[in-house]
C-alpha cells in the first residue's frame, strides 16, 4: 500500500483487461497504432521473457523472430496503447526472466508448453 | 514575484499517462486547504506576503503567543503557520481559504522545499569532483580531493575552497515545473518532475518567476 495509490489507481487498468500470464508464455499483444489521423490495431506476437517492476510501473518482454532476426519489445502492462494481451499457449519454464533465448537459435529457442494434468 | 502560491505536503512520486499515452514521472503533492491568518502589506510589515495554515491543530495545544495570532485572525488553529511571499496581496483577506484550483493544469510552478539531508558527505558527492584513480598505484585516496592549494605563496588556504562537510538539509527551490493536474475535489496537486525533500515534506508552490513568455 503506497500513498501515492490515490493517484496510480485511475491509471491502472482494471484486473479483468490483464489476463494472467507469466514468463515464457505466448502472448499476442493488440497494439493501437496512430498513423497520422488513423488508428489500427497491430499484433505482436512472442514469448513473453520477463514481467518486472510492480504497481503502475510493471513492464514486460515479449520476444519473437521478425524474418530470422530476434525482436523485443517492451510494453507497460497498464498503458493504454495496448487494447488487449492474448494468451496462446502457456509455457514450461523454471525461471523468470528467460534472457537464455537470446542466444539460442531453431528447435533450442522453443519454450515448452506447459501440460496440465 | 509571484502572484499566486500554495502550501502542500509531498506524498510521492509515481506515473501517469498523458494524452498521447506517453508516461509522465509526477510528484504527488496533498495540498489541504489552506486560510489565510494575516496579511502582510508594504505600508505596515515593509514586505507583502499571506500567513496561512493548514489542516487542525486542538486551541488548548497551542502556545499562547501562537494562539493569539489566530484568535486575532478568528481562524482555526493549524499544527504550522507558513508564509507565502507574493507581489500583491490586495485581493486576499484574513480567513479566506486557498485551495490547489489557483493553479490549473499545464501551468508553470516553481517549488520550495528543506532537502534531505545527505549527512557529512566527501567531495565527490557533494561537489562532483571526479576523485582519483582507482589502480595505478593509487592508495588510499580513491575518493579523496588532491591538492587544496599552491605552496609557500599563499602559504594558505583560500577561502570558499571546496571541501568535504554536510550536505543537504537546505531551502531549495526548483523552477518551471509543470503543472500535470490540480484536482481540487482531492485536493491533490502533480507535479511533472522530482521536488526537493522528503516524503511528508512540507512544500512551497508558487507560480513560475522566470516562466518563458508563451
Amino acid at each position: 500500500m503506497h500513498r501515492t495509490d490515490l493517484v496510480d489507481d485511475q491509471h491502472k487498468k482494471p484486473s479483468e483487461q490483464i489476463p494472467d500470464f507469466a514468463p515464457g508464455d505466448t502472448v499476442k499483444v493488440h497494439v493501437r497504432v496512430v498513423e497520422g489521423n488513423k488508428a489500427r490495431i497491430q499484433v505482436f506476437q512472442g514469448v513473453v521473457i520477463r514481467r518486472q517492476g510492480s504497481g503502475v510501473r510493471e513492464t514486460f518482454t515479449v520476444r519473437k523472430l521478425s524474418y530470422g532476426v530476434g525482436v523485443e519489445r517492451t510494453f507497460p502492462l497498464h498503458t493504454p496503447i495496448v487494447d488487449e494481451i492474448e494468451v496462446v499457449t502457456r509455457g514450461d519454464v523454471r525461471r523468470a526472466k528467460l534472457f537464455y533465448l537470446r542466444d539460442r537459435v531453431g528447435k533450442a529457442a522453443k519454450v515448452k508448453e506447459k501440460r496440465f494434468r | 514575484m509571484a502572484t499566486k502560491a500554495i502550501v502542500g505536503e509531498k506524498v510521492g512520486m509515481t506515473q501517469v499517462w498523458d494524452d498521447q499515452n506517453r508516461v509522465v514521472p509526477v510528484t504527488v503533492l496533498q495540498v489541504a486547504p489552506c486560510r489565510v491568518v494575516q496579511v502582510k502589506t508594504p505600508e505596515r510589515d515593509g514586505y507583502s506576503a499571506l500567513q496561512v495554515t493548514f489542516g487542525h491543530k486542538k486551541a488548548s495545544k497551542l502556545t499562547k503567543p501562537v494562539a493569539g495570532q489566530f484568535s486575532k485572525a478568528g481562524v482555526e488553529p493549524g499544527p504550522r503557520l507558513v508564509e507565502l511571499r507574493l507581489d500583491d496581496v490586495s485581493d486576499y483577506e484574513v480567513g479566506q481559504e486557498l485551495k490547489v484550483d489557483v493553479l490549473a493544469d499545464g501551468e508553470r510552478v516553481d517549488v520550495t522545499a528543506v532537502s534531505k539531508g545527505k549527512g557529512f558527505t566527501g567531495v565527490m558527492k557533494r561537489h562532483g569532483f571526479s576523485g582519483q584513480k582507482a589502480s595505478h598505484g593509487a592508495h588510499r585516496i580513491h575518493r579523496m580531493p588532491g591538492a587544496i592549494g599552491s605552496c609557500a605563496t599563499p602559504a594558505r588556504v583560500f577561502k570558499g575552497q571546496r571541501m568535504a562537510g554536510r550536505m543537504g538539509g537546505e531551502r531549495v527551490t526548483t523552477l518551471n515545473l509543470t503543472v500535470v493536474s490540480a484536482d481540487a475535489e482531492r485536493d491533490l496537486l502533480l507535479v511533472k518532475g522530482a521536488v526537493p525533500g522528503p516524503k511528508g515534506g512540507l512544500v512551497l508552490v508558487r507560480d513560475a518567476v522566470k516562466a518563458e513568455a508563451s
